[in-house]
């Protein structure tokens, strides 16, 4: 605390300060430009095409997205992207937030339980969805969303969850865990009223990385999905079939959604801050 | 659902259940055993529907197999046919070429940026929003985002006509799209968050006072950043340089997408054997890249114990 007052304190800016801040606006420029010609291009014309120059404007591309076409029908697909990333994330939090606090001991095993989540976590993504799609082959059931395809994507999500739960764990300190028990509060008491109140930003954070992971995989999802497609997948068959400005379409919609959901989130979480902040005297 | 279970007078159904639990007290479990009680799930779905399959390759890559199906047999042909092959030389290098390209860039972008926001912006709200400004576009589609890069890159692209506008050249660059320059670019766009999650993880965790100490002790800026902040960030680097190595060995689309069909990945041959159903060879392709992605990340491993440094 006291160094960084006291940095705050000078006012004067470290040259380092000039020269990162430009590498980050550079990165930023880099991250968004090739998305600013996409939001662009997805106004182009009807007789226009997937590069420049734009002919005319029009938002024919936007309607064609809700047109059920011939090869691709993105609202379902985006619906059922949604609803497998929706079970992806609460699976992988549920367990995922139980085995952090189990790593938080030494138990017989752990390194094996370890390694196994980098394996899965390194695992090149194709590979997991063919031994997954080989072994319901061999097993004769058929490959289908919330079968093969959820516990391919779980292959990640997991493992990925684990991790972020390690850094999370780590911020906690367990003298309030010991202080509850002290004050007589039982295990249940103790997990639901302290431990799980505390860690609740990360494992909001844990869910929204799990959800992002699953609503965008396809390397894993490819071979395990049966015939019905995620939206990943419907994107990646418009792309093998005919390019068309309706892919940079569904881009400029994803990210206003983004920006929305991201936006109202925040909106969210700073009320819920400041009732907290005026609440927590009375629970006192 | 005005439920008040076992006659609690608050509608709170968790206090209802926590008063009721000490009399169904069982006789505390040890530790251990909790434990696996908590990882026990994880640990189960990473067996089924990890560990087993990769078993299930390992083994269908000694079968036989002719263009109607797969044979149960022991032969090393698959393996031999893989190996001698030049083929497979020249994508492991060429792969390993861009793993370690996109390594270096997004270890220095990477580390530059989680270093400016974890200790040059102040206010926790902006770094919160420049956080979220770095993970949005991560939402869009994968495809989508590699594909962007096509009208920004090609002849008639932005960029170019950015150049031209400027005068920076008088004809447009052709080397920009459909080639290993592509490749690159894309990687580093996709990836690069991969470095900076873990990096600005690790450099949260460090204490002001340590750099201040550092300073006071007569330290250089150059001196304390690779004396003190980069040995304390090293687990972050270690994350980071893993998800982004398997990442890179692991892909398929961004190769055949950008490279314009000039460069393979390992993966992409071995997708073109899935979709021909031959899965022998398709599986031994496969447990080679297992065994060398496990290799190089287990020497990563070596490097950094990052299991030390996670589970305290």
């Amino acid at each position: 605390m006291t160094a960084g007052a006291a940095r705050a304190g000078d006012g004067r800016r470290p040259w380092t300060f000039y020269l990162l801040g430009a590498l980050f606006a550079a990165y930023l420029l880099f991250l968004y430009g090739p998305m600013l010609v996409i939001y662009v291009l997805s106004f182009q014309g009807e007789n226009g095409g997937v590069t420049f120059p734009m002919v005319g404007t029009s938002l024919t591309w936007f309607a064609q997205i809700f047109e059920p076409g011939q090869m691709a029908n993105i609202p379902v697909a985006f619906g059922r992207s949604v609803a497998l990333a929706s079970v992806v994330s609460l699976l992988t939090v549920v367990f995922a937030v139980a085995a952090g606090l189990g790593f938080r001991r030494r138990f017989p095993g752990s390194g094996v339980v370890f390694y196994l989540a980098v394996a899965s976590l390194v695992m090149p993504s194709l590979l997991v969805g063919f031994g997954i799609g080989l072994g319901f082959r061999f097993l004769g059931w058929d490959a289908s969303l919330f079968t093969s395809a959820l516990g391919a994507q779980l292959t990640w999500t997991l493992p990925f969850g684990l991790f972020a739960m390690f850094a999370v764990v780590n911020r906690f300190n367990r003298a309030w865990e010991e202080a509850a028990t002290d004050l007589g509060a039982s295990a249940w008491q103790r997990l639901r009223h302290v431990t799980l109140p505390i860690l609740l930003p990360g494992i909001i954070g844990v869910a929204m990385g799990a959800f992002t992971l699953s609503y965008d995989e396809y390397a894993r999802t490819t071979l395990t999905i049966g015939p019905l497609n995620t939206l990943p997948l419907e994107i990646y068959a418009l792309i093998s079939s005919a390019t068309s400005p309706t892919l940079f379409a569904i881009g400029t919609l994803t990210t206003v959604g983004s920006f929305l959901i991201i936006g109202a989130t925040l909106l969210w979480a700073m009320r819920l801050q400041r009732r907290r902040g005026t609440a927590a005297p009375h629970e006192g | 659902m005005n439920v008040r279970p076992f006659g609690s007078a608050r509608p709170d159904g968790f206090g209802a259940v926590a008063r009721v639990l000490p009399r169904l007290a069982l006789p505390p479990l040890p530790a251990w055993a909790v434990s696996w009680l908590q990882v026990g799930p994880l640990a189960a779905i990473l067996l089924l529907l990890f560990a087993l399959p990769t078993l299930l390759f390992l083994v269908v890559s000694f079968f036989d197999y002719d263009r109607v199906g797969i044979y149960p047999a022991f032969l090393l042909d698959n393996y031999a046919e893989l190996l001698t092959t030049p083929a497979t030389l020249r994508v492991y290098v060429s792969s390993l070429k861009f793993a370690a390209i996109v390594w270096a860039l997004t270890l220095v972008i990477g580390f530059g940026v989680a270093h400016f926001l974890v200790f040059h912006v102040r206010s926790p709200v902006l770094r919160t929003i420049f956080f979220l400004l770095c993970a949005i576009p991560f939402w869009t589609s994968g495809i989508i985002r590699t594909i962007a890069w096509i009208p920004f890159l090609g002849r008639n692209g932005a960029f170019n006509q950015m150049l031209m506008a400027t005068g920076l050249t008088d004809r447009p660059l052709e080397f920009l799209l459909f080639s290993d320059f592509a490749v690159i670019i894309t990687y580093v766009h996709l990836f690069t968050l991969l470095m900076i999650g873990p990096i600005a993880n690790s450099l949260a965790k460090i204490d002001p006072a340590l750099i201040e100490a550092a300073r006071d002790a007569g330290a250089s800026r150059w001196q304390t950043l690779v004396g003190v902040i980069i040995p304390l960030a090293k687990t972050g680097i270690a994350l980071g340089s893993i998800l982004v190595f398997t990442q890179v060995m692991g892909d398929y689309f961004v190769v055949k997408t950008m490279s314009g069909g000039q460069s393979a990945s390992i993966v992409s041959l071995l997708s073109t054997e899935i979709q021909a159903m031959q899965y022998p060879p398709a599986a031994a392709n496969a447990m080679v890249l297992v065994v060398f992605v496990a290799v190089m990340v287990g020497f990563m491993m070596r490097v950094v114990d990052v299991r030390k440094e996670l589970v305290k």
